[in-house]
Formats: structure tokens, C-alpha cells, sequence
């Protein structure tokens, strides 16, 4: 019986409740009771009943950023393979366009940012395009890697392999995929040490910035599509990290998801343990992704 | 299989020295390094390590864990640098031009295989690009000190190339080594002392008097 | 015998630097350099037998490199009792900065010298290629405070580059040892050996893929020792910044011994049926060294770092001499003799204008024939030998060379040879000729009269030497070039 199915529903479903247990966690570390944990939930739903506001200044770029960003990433649902399981959309080669679809999406945000006219969208559209050609690179090269170690086709095929070893036959080049994959994700989801998503300071801004103008229904679409970037983002790094061993597709898919929690709550611990790091040093990190994640590539050519 | 983790962590440490600014952090890498590359000749060859292996792998280590990092925090101490001036070549493009060297180093070990006493392409990749890192350090940065760390990260890439492909030889090869690391570091350390007392710097960017 | 002529120097440099007394010291140093001379003299008639179950040979080779090895030590240490009763123990002023330095403590320079002596002995006599490398790193490290004698910044920066330069060439060289150990392997599976007599009846199952790149990093490794360009960055500096006999023994005998060990990685190389490589590699750099050397002579201001860019272009023809293989290398090993010969000299001479002028630039050095006529004379005939006018030995060895590359058809290596050589005449003759004549109230520094005789006896004997060695090569010595080329592989 196969449960590739549920990706999706699973996906659609549970993808605020991500971002409600990162911040959950760092209230907890914080000593607050904070948010309900399905806060976003709320969120999206007011936004919803809301109308949107538009500017004189703004065009249809504007109008299309949610819609065309949203649509593509939940294109990327049915694409991303959960708990070692097959993808239902899944074909070899999907791991070029998962790229460049996420790449479409950062682009239409930022276009839409550019659309408003105003500098200080455009300061951070200018240092989201900087993070995210430096991320790019890095998130070609730590899938390619992967897809090369497991001598497999696509996406969920190099998943499948991964997710069948366990943690003591683990390979040097896998670890590093991880790590590479893990700096993409902080700087995809815009968590700390690349961004602080809790800071309103002009200087200090960068996707915060950029999604300020929008309102009502698109700023629900732009809530929602964050949140199913970081599930499926947070489905490649658990797929490498949490080993799903089970006979029984079920559980693996349990697993899956108990995985992908996991890591909301370490990234939670991140934020509330680290700083946010300084402009200079982020393509740092980044280059140091990249570099990392074309080691393991190197590694596995051999 | 813990031999390529060793090897993974080496290579490692190499970038990290390519994108480090911080002097303590790049000298307690290469001392890292050191202790790693102690173990290398235990791990590797085909048969298992006698007890000449092991006394020589203890003794490496404690020169290249210990008494190396030792030396070199003094020196630093006495100059009173922490950080890095501008090198001749930028973090980023030397991590760049580090993961080039890297597939360079590893097609170079392609072409050279198959290798005596079982040596994997990976050990002789992880060596060459050892040599390539001291090189490229010794190169781009300025601070007689950071060419000290690069001449270090030299000799640990010859000394695992031989301590991994010619682990049958004599014990001249590893004392040969061992004893030009050591008086090496510490002729380069008593240099160091009298560089900063006669400059008031060691930039060896400035020790430029001498020209045609 | 072998092992007396090592540790004979090895031990008295030890001890050197205990003996508390300057007079036994200075002593003991010309006494163990005539005796290691005199050992040498006897190794020309006895066959010295192998030491250390092989690994100690003296094949013709190595003999000729230790004989000049020796013959420049006994005139550098002769040289050493005048310079070194001059040097003060107190602090002296700087020529050209005018501050004040001190030197360092004699004991150490003395013990370096004779330790420096036992390093390049064993060069000489070592047949494995381990052994040989630990020799030439051993001599990096001793000469290294032999240079920074003069304690100040300019010849710490020399130093600081001698040391960091050639100690990454070394490193290099090992990594090459370690491709030739891995070459040789393959053949019998096991245990290999790097000594080169076992090495070379075999050579021809060595891989040859191991065997280029060995080959490759020990001619950069052992090429930077020896000043050969690109590599030869840390020669200038050394050599301007050191005493005179320093660099006489530096440029005499050091180069050379360095050139051994790319000699024997050759020898190898050659048996194993990569020569034509190995050649071309060495004709490169060669030609590179020659055509660098004429470019930095042109102009040079300061006539240390002059002999030194001289030495970098002798270093290219001999590796070009090399490179052509047949004649060439006979024509290198001649060449060898002779450079050593009469750059000692000038170096030994260099010494002495600098005492007496005070001042190293060419451009204030004027009338050294009438102030003082010894010296004058020699720098004349030195700079006549060093750019090959006959009579001397080196127009004769260098004329060898150049037949050889027309022999071969090397038609281009013979033309920008030619040219080059003629470029650095006229560049040496502009600067040499123009410090000996004129008077010496034109020239702007002060003059403080003639130079000591004993300083003037080492250098009148090496000039000897040459000269004779131009007029008609003796037939023992004639004989043992002719072995050593064709044990290298090539005849006349």
C-alpha cells in the first residue's frame, strides 16, 4: 500500500504548524508562554476575511508577487518525497527544476517588492537577491551531490536510498550534504543567523521588508507560502537526517513528519541560543555552504 | 571507513583555514590537523600497526598537538596580533579557488591511481590538496606567522601522503619528517621573535627594503 | 674514510660552539678545513670504500662536487681569519643606514661553518635519496644564521626568505622522494628502495607516470636551493645581506651540491627512459634562469646582488648544459668547476672593496686598480673569467655547451644563448669595468687605503687556479669529468 499520496494533504495541512513550533520553542527558551501553536492558522484565516489595499504606485507585478509565488511552491508539494517515500510527482531530473522553481518564487517576491516603489523594499529585494545567488549555487550542489552518492535518478529515488541506512553507516559526503542543506534552509526561511524574522529595525531587515506592503488575502498567501517553504525544505534535510527503517509505509510517513517538527524545534533552539550575524560575514556562510556541499559532490565523483 | 572520516575532517580543516581571519582559530585547527594525521598510519596500509607505528603516531602528535601550537601561541603573544590584515586574496575567493584545487586534486589522483599498500585516491586527494592549501597560504597572505601555519599545513600534506601510500617504508622517511617539521618550526619561531623585535610588525608584506 | 670526512666537521662544529677561546677557534677551523682538504686529495688516489651498507658511496660525480666543496672551504676559512679579525665584537654602524648592529656571537658562526662543511659532505656522498634530502635540508638550516651574521633588518629579511623559500622547496623535493618510492613499488611490490644503485638497474619497470612527477617536484624542490628561476627569488637578497665568505661558500659550493641532488633524480630518470622530459624541463628552466639573470643585470646597482644574479645565470647554463645531455653534461660538469672557482673569488674580492670602499653600490666605487692594485687586478681577471673570455676555464666550458646545442640542432636554445650571454658582458663589463678604473678621488664614498694581503692570498690562488684550468685541464681531473658525464649519461 503505498502512502505517497499523503505528502500532499499532509503538506498543505501541517505546514503553519512548522513555523507555531519555532516559535514556540524560543518562548520557551525565552521563559513566555507565547504563541498558541496554531497561531499562523489564525493569522491566515483573518487575513482571508480581510480586504487587500493596493497603492497608486504599484502594477499587476504587484497583484501576481502571492498568487505566483504561492502557486509555485505549491507546485513544489506534490514534488517533494516525505518519509522515504515516492513523490507523487516524480520524474528524473526533478531536482533542476525544484530549483529553479524555488528560484522563481524568490524572484516574483522580490519583483513584487521592486513594484512598490519604495527604497526600503528595495534595499531588502537588493539583499535577498545577494543571499539568494549565493544560496542557489549551494542548493544546486548539495542535491547534485546527493543525487550522485545514491546513484539515483531523481529526488525521492535518492531520498528512498538514503532514508534505508541507518545512522551508524553514515557516509562523510551525506553529513555534509546535511550541514549544506541545513545553511540553504536558515537562509531560505530567513531564520537567525541570516535574519531575524522578529526585527522591525529598517537597517536589520530583509524578508520582512520585503512582503510589508502587502495586505489581506495577499499577505495570507504570503503567510502560507513561507510556511510550505519551510516544510518543504524542512523535508530534504529530515529526509537525510531521520532514517525512516519501518516496513510499514504508514509509519515512515509518521516519522517524516515527527522529523520535520524535530527540526522547527532546533531551529527554534538556534534562534533563541545564537545572534543574528553581520551583513558581511553572511556570504560567508553561504560560500561555506557552497564550498561544503561541493565537497561532498567531489566526494562522491570518485 | 574511520580513515575517510579522518580524511573528510582534513580536507575540512583546510577550507576552514582558507576562510578563517581569526590567528588562534586557524593555529588550533592545524593543531587539530596534527592529532589527526597521527592516526592516519595506524588507520591506513594493509597490515595492522606495529608498535614502531605506534610509538612514531604518539610522538607526532604530541609534537604536532602540543609542543606546535604551543610555539606558535608564544609567538603570537609576544607580537600581540589577533586578527588578520587584509590578505592579498580575498575569504571567499580563497575558499573559491580551495574547492578548485580540491576537484583539480582529485582528478590529479585519478589519473595516478591504483596506489601501493592499498591507498584509497581519497587519501592521496586529501594529501595533494594539503600541499595545495600550504602553498596557497604561504602565497596570499601577508604576517610572517600565517606562512608559518601554511608551511605547517605543507609538510602535514607530504607527511600523509607518505605515511598513507608508503606505509612499508623505513623509519628513516618518518624521522626525516618529523625532525624537519620540528626544526623548522622552531628556527621559524626564533626568526619570529628577532622579526619582531627589529620591526615593530611582522607583515612580511613591508619586508620589501631589499629590492633591485 | 667516509665517515670520517662527515663527522670530522659535524664534531668539531659541535664543539665549536663551546670553546670559549677565539684564537683555538679560529684556529681549529683552518685546521679541520686543510685536513678535510687533505682527505679529499687522498680520496682522488684510493677508491674510498662504500659506508653505511650502501648508502655512502663516492662515485666520480660526487668526488668532483667534494673536492670543490672542500678546496672553496679551505680558501673561505683562510679568508675568515682576516674578515673575522676585522669584524669587531662591539657594535658597529651599518654602511649604508648608518645605524648600529651588532653581529652575532663568533663561537656560533665558526660551529655553523664547519657544521655547514659536514652537510654538504654528506650531499656529496649520499646514494639514497632520503638520505640526501635530509643533507640539503640539513645545510638549509645551518646557513641559515650564517646569513644573519650582521644582526639587523635587512639581513633578517634576507634570512626570513632564505628559510621560508627553499624550506617549501624542500618540502616539495620530499613529496617528490615519496613519488619516486611509490615508482618503485611497483616493481617488486614490497619494500622500496631509494638507494640509486639499487634503483637504477631497474629503472626501466619504474612507472613512468610516478617517475615524471618525481622528477617534476624534485627539480623545483631542489632547483629553488639552487637559484634556478622562477625560484630563485631568496638568492639576491641572501647573498647581498651575508658576509662575503658566506657567499662565496653559498654560491661556490652550496648551489652546486643542490644541483647534485637534481643530477642524481636525473640519472634515474634517464635509466628509466623519461629522459627526454627530464631534459626538456631542465633545458626550460635553464634558459629561463639565463634570460632572467640578463634582465635584472642590466642596470643593477648594488655589485653583491650583481655576482649573485651572475650566479643565477651560471645555475641556468648548467642546468641548460644538462638538458642537452651527450656533451652538454660534460660541458656542465666543467662548467661547475669553474663557476665555483671564480665566484668564490669574486665574492672573496667583493669582501674586501666593501671593506675598503664602504659602501656596496657599483655607482660610488671608482678607481679600485689605483687604490688598491691587488684587488683591482683580480676583479679585472675575475669579471674577464666570470663572463667567459678566454683564457679562463669557463669560456672553455661554456663553449662546450653551446657546441653541443648546435650539435643537436638546437638552433634556438644556441641563438637566445648567445644573445643572452653577450646581453650579460655587456651589462657585467659596464658595472665592473667602471669600479676598477678612474681614480679613486672621484669615487663618492671614502676609501681607507689598501687591502690586507692575507685577504687578497685566497682569492689570488682561486684566479690561479682558473687560469690554469683554461690553459690545460689536468688529465686526472680530465678523466674524472669524462666518468661522471658518462655515468650520468652522456660522453664528450
Amino acid at each position: 500500500m503505498n502512502a505517497s499520496w499523503l505528502s500532499v494533504p499532509l503538506a498543505l495541512l501541517l505546514a503553519p504548524l512548522v513555523l507555531g513550533v519555532v516559535n514556540r520553542t524560543k518562548a520557551f527558551f525565552a521563559g513566555r508562554t507565547g504563541q498558541p501553536l496554531l497561531q499562523v492558522y489564525y493569522d491566515i484565516v483573518k487575513l482571508l476575511r480581510k480586504g487587500a489595499v493596493y497603492s497608486g504606485t504599484t502594477t499587476w507585478v504587484f497583484r501576481a508577487g502571492p498568487l505566483v509565488t504561492l502557486a509555485v511552491l505549491l507546485t513544489l508539494v506534490p514534488m517533494t518525497p516525505l518519509g522515504g517515500q515516492q513523490a507523487p510527482l516524480s520524474f528524473t531530473g526533478d531536482i533542476v527544476v525544484f530549483c529553479a522553481l524555488l528560484g522563481l518564487a524568490r524572484f516574483f517576491t522580490i519583483v513584487a517588492a521592486l513594484d512598490t516603489g519604495s527604497a526600503f523594499e528595495g534595499m531588502g529585494a537588493s539583499r535577498e537577491a545577494l543571499f539568494g545567488a549565493l544560496a542557489e549555487p549551494a542548493l544546486y550542489l548539495a542535491l547534485a551531490a546527493l543525487v550522485r552518492h545514491t546513484g539515483s535518478a531523481g529526488l525521492s529515488d535518492s531520498f528512498g536510498v538514503l532514508s534505508q541506512r541507518n545512522w551508524m553507516a553514515v557516509d562523510p559526503a551525506v553529513v555534509l550534504v546535511a550541514v549544506a542543506l541545513f545553511g540553504v534552509f536558515l537562509v531560505e526561511n530567513c531564520r537567525i543567523p541570516v535574519d531575524d524574522p522578529n526585527t522591525h529595525l529598517e537597517l536589520t531587515m530583509i524578508h520582512e521588508v520585503m512582503v510589508l506592503d502587502h495586505s489581506g488575502p495577499d499577505f495570507a498567501f504570503v503567510l502560507w507560502g513561507s510556511a510550505l517553504r519551510a516544510w518543504i525544505l524542512g523535508c530534504l534535510v529530515a529526509g537525510i537526517a531521520v532514517p525512516a527503517l519501518s516496513s510499514s509505509p504508514w509509519v515512515n510517513v509518521a516519522v517524516g513528519v515527527g522529523g520535520v517538527l524535530g527540526l522547527a524545534v532546533v531551529v527554534g533552539v538556534i534562534e533563541s541560543v545564537m545572534a543574528r550575524l553581520r551583513m558581511t560575514v553572511i556570504p560567508h556562510l553561504l560560500v561555506g555552504s557552497a564550498a561544503l556541499a561541493a565537497t561532498a559532490l567531489l566526494l562522491g565523483m570518485r | 571507513m574511520k580513515l575517510d572520516w579522518i580524511l573528510v575532517l582534513l580536507v575540512l580543516g583546510n577550507l576552514r583555514l582558507l576562510a578563517s581571519t581569526r590567528l588562534g582559530a586557524k593555529i588550533r585547527t592545524v593543531a587539530a590537523q596534527g592529532v589527526l594525521l597521527g592516526l592516519v598510519p595506524l588507520l591506513a596500509g594493509m597490515h595492522a600497526p606495529g608498535l614502531r607505528a605506534a610509538f612514531v603516531a604518539v610522538v607526532g602528535m604530541t609534537l604536532k598537538g602540543v609542543v606546535f601550537p604551543w610555539l606558535l601561541f608564544r609567538a603570537v603573544r609576544e607580537t600581540r596580533i589577533s586578527r588578520d590584515v587584509q590578505p592579498y586574496v580575498g575569504y571567499s575567493a580563497s575558499v573559491l579557488i580551495g574547492v578548485i584545487g580540491l576537484a583539480a586534486m582529485f582528478l590529479l589522483s585519478e589519473r595516478l591511481a591504483p596506489f601501493p599498500a592499498g591507498a584509497s585516491s581519497l587519501l592521496v586527494t586529501a594529501a595533494l590538496f594539503s600541499v595545495f592549501t600550504g602553498l596557497f597560504l604561504i602565497v596570499s597572505r601577508k604576517r610572517a606567522i600565517n606562512q608559518v601555519l601554511g608551511f605547517l599545513v605543507l609538510e602535514n600534506g607530504v607527511y600523509l601522503f607518505g605515511a598513507g601510500v608508503m606505509s612499508e617504508t623505513s623509519l628513516l622517511v618518518e624521522v626525516g619528517i618529523l625532525l624537519d617539521v620540528f626544526v623548522a618550526v622552531f628556527v621559524m619561531g626564533i626568526a619570529l621573535f628577532h622579526i619582531n623585535r627589529e620591526f615593530d610588525h611582522i607583515e612580511t608584506d613591508r619586508l620589501s627594503s631589499l629590492k633591485n | 674514510m667516509l665517515l670520517a670526512l662527515i663527522l670530522l666537521p659535524a664534531i668539531t662544529g659541535a664543539a665549536a660552539f663551546f670553546i670559549p677561546s677565539t684564537a683555538f677557534r679560529r684556529a681549529l677551523l683552518v685546521c679541520v678545513a686543510s685536513a678535510h682538504a687533505a682527505m679529499t686529495g687522498l680520496a682522488w688516489r684510493l677508491d674510498p670504500a662504500p659506508a653505511l651498507s650502501g648508502w655512502l658511496m663516492m662515485d666520480d660525480a660526487g668526488l668532483l662536487f667534494l673536492s670543490i666543496t672542500s678546496g672553496l672551504f679551505l680558501a673561505a676559512s683562510v679568508y675568515a681569519l682576516g674578515y673575522l679579525a676585522r669584524e669587531s665584537k662591539d657594535e658597529m654602524t651599518d654602511l649604508e643606514e648608518h645605524f648600529l648592529f651588532r653581529n652575532a656571537p663568533e663561537a656560533g658562526f665558526i660551529g655553523c661553518l664547519l657544521l655547514f662543511l659536514a652537510a654538504m659532505t654528506l650531499v656529496t656522498v649520499s646514494r639514497h635519496f632520503g638520505l640526501l634530502w635530509i643533507a640539503v635540508e640539513a645545510t638549509t638550516l645551518v646557513s641559515a644564521p650564517l646569513i644573519y651574521f650582521h644582526r639587523h633588518h635587512r639581513s633578517l629579511e634576507a634570512t626570513w626568505k632564505y628559510l621560508l623559500i627553499c624550506s617549501v622547496g624542500i618540502a616539495l623535493a620530499l613529496l617528490g622522494n615519496f613519488f619516486l618510492g611509490v615508482s618503485a613499488v611497483s616493481i617488486d611490490g614490497g619494500r622500496a628502495s631509494l638507494v640509486i644503485d639499487e634503483l637504477l638497474p631497474r629503472a626501466r619497470s619504474l612507472n613512468p607516470a610516478w617517475l615524471k612527477a618525481a622528477f617534476a617536484l624534485m627539480l623545483v624542490g631542489y632547483g629553488t636551493k639552487m637559484g634556478l628561476a622562477p625560484l630563485h627569488t631568496w638568492l639576491p637578497d641572501a647573498h647581498s645581506e651575508s658576509p662575503s665568505l658566506v657567499s662565496a661558500l653559498l654560491s661556490g659550493a652550496l648551489l652546486n651540491c643542490a644541483f647534485l641532488g637534481v643530477v642524481r633524480i636525473q640519472q634515474v630518470c634517464n635509466a628509466g627512459g623519461q629522459g627526454a622530459f627530464s631534459q626538456k624541463a631542465l633545458l626550460t628552466l635553464g634558459l629561463l634562469s639565463v634570460a632572467v639573470a640578463a634582465v635584472f643585470l642590466v642596470g643593477q646597482t648594488d655589485f653583491k646582488r650583481l655576482l649573485a644574479y651572475s650566479s643565477v645565470e651560471h645555475m641556468g647554463l648548467l642546468a641548460i648544459g644538462f638538458g642537452l645531455g651527450q656533451a652538454g653534461v660534460f660541458g656542465a660538469f666543467f662548467h661547475a668547476v669553474n663557476h665555483s672557482l671564480v665566484k668564490a673569488m669574486l665574492f672573496l674580492l667583493a669582501g674586501n672593496v666593501l671593506s675598503c670602499y664602504g659602501t656596496k653600490s657599483i655607482a660610488q666605487v671608482r678607481g679600485l686598480l689605483r687604490s688598491s692594485p691587488g684587488t683591482g687586478a683580480l676583479w679585472v681577471a675575475g669579471f674577464l673569467a666570470i663572463t667567459g673570455t678566454p683564457p679562463f676555464g669557463l669560456f672553455f666550458s661554456k663553449f662546450i655547451i653551446l657546441k653541443a646545442a648546435f650539435d643537436q640542432g638546437q638552433l634556438f636554445v644556441g641563438v637566445v644563448l648567445l644573445v643572452l650571454l653577450a646581453v650579460i658582458f655587456i651589462a657585467m663589463a659596464t658595472a665592473c669595468l667602471g669600479m676598477a678604473q678612474g681614480s679613486a678621488e672621484s669615487s663618492a664614498a671614502r676609501v681607507t687605503g689598501p687591502c690586507h694581503w692575507l685577504t687578497l692570498v685566497p682569492s689570488a690562488t682561486l684566479a690561479a687556479v682558473a687560469l690554469a684550468l683554461g690553459i690545460g685541464i689536468p688529465e686526472s681531473l680530465n678523466h674524472l669529468l669524462s666518468m661522471a658525464a658518462r655515468t650520468i649519461g652522456g660522453v664528450l
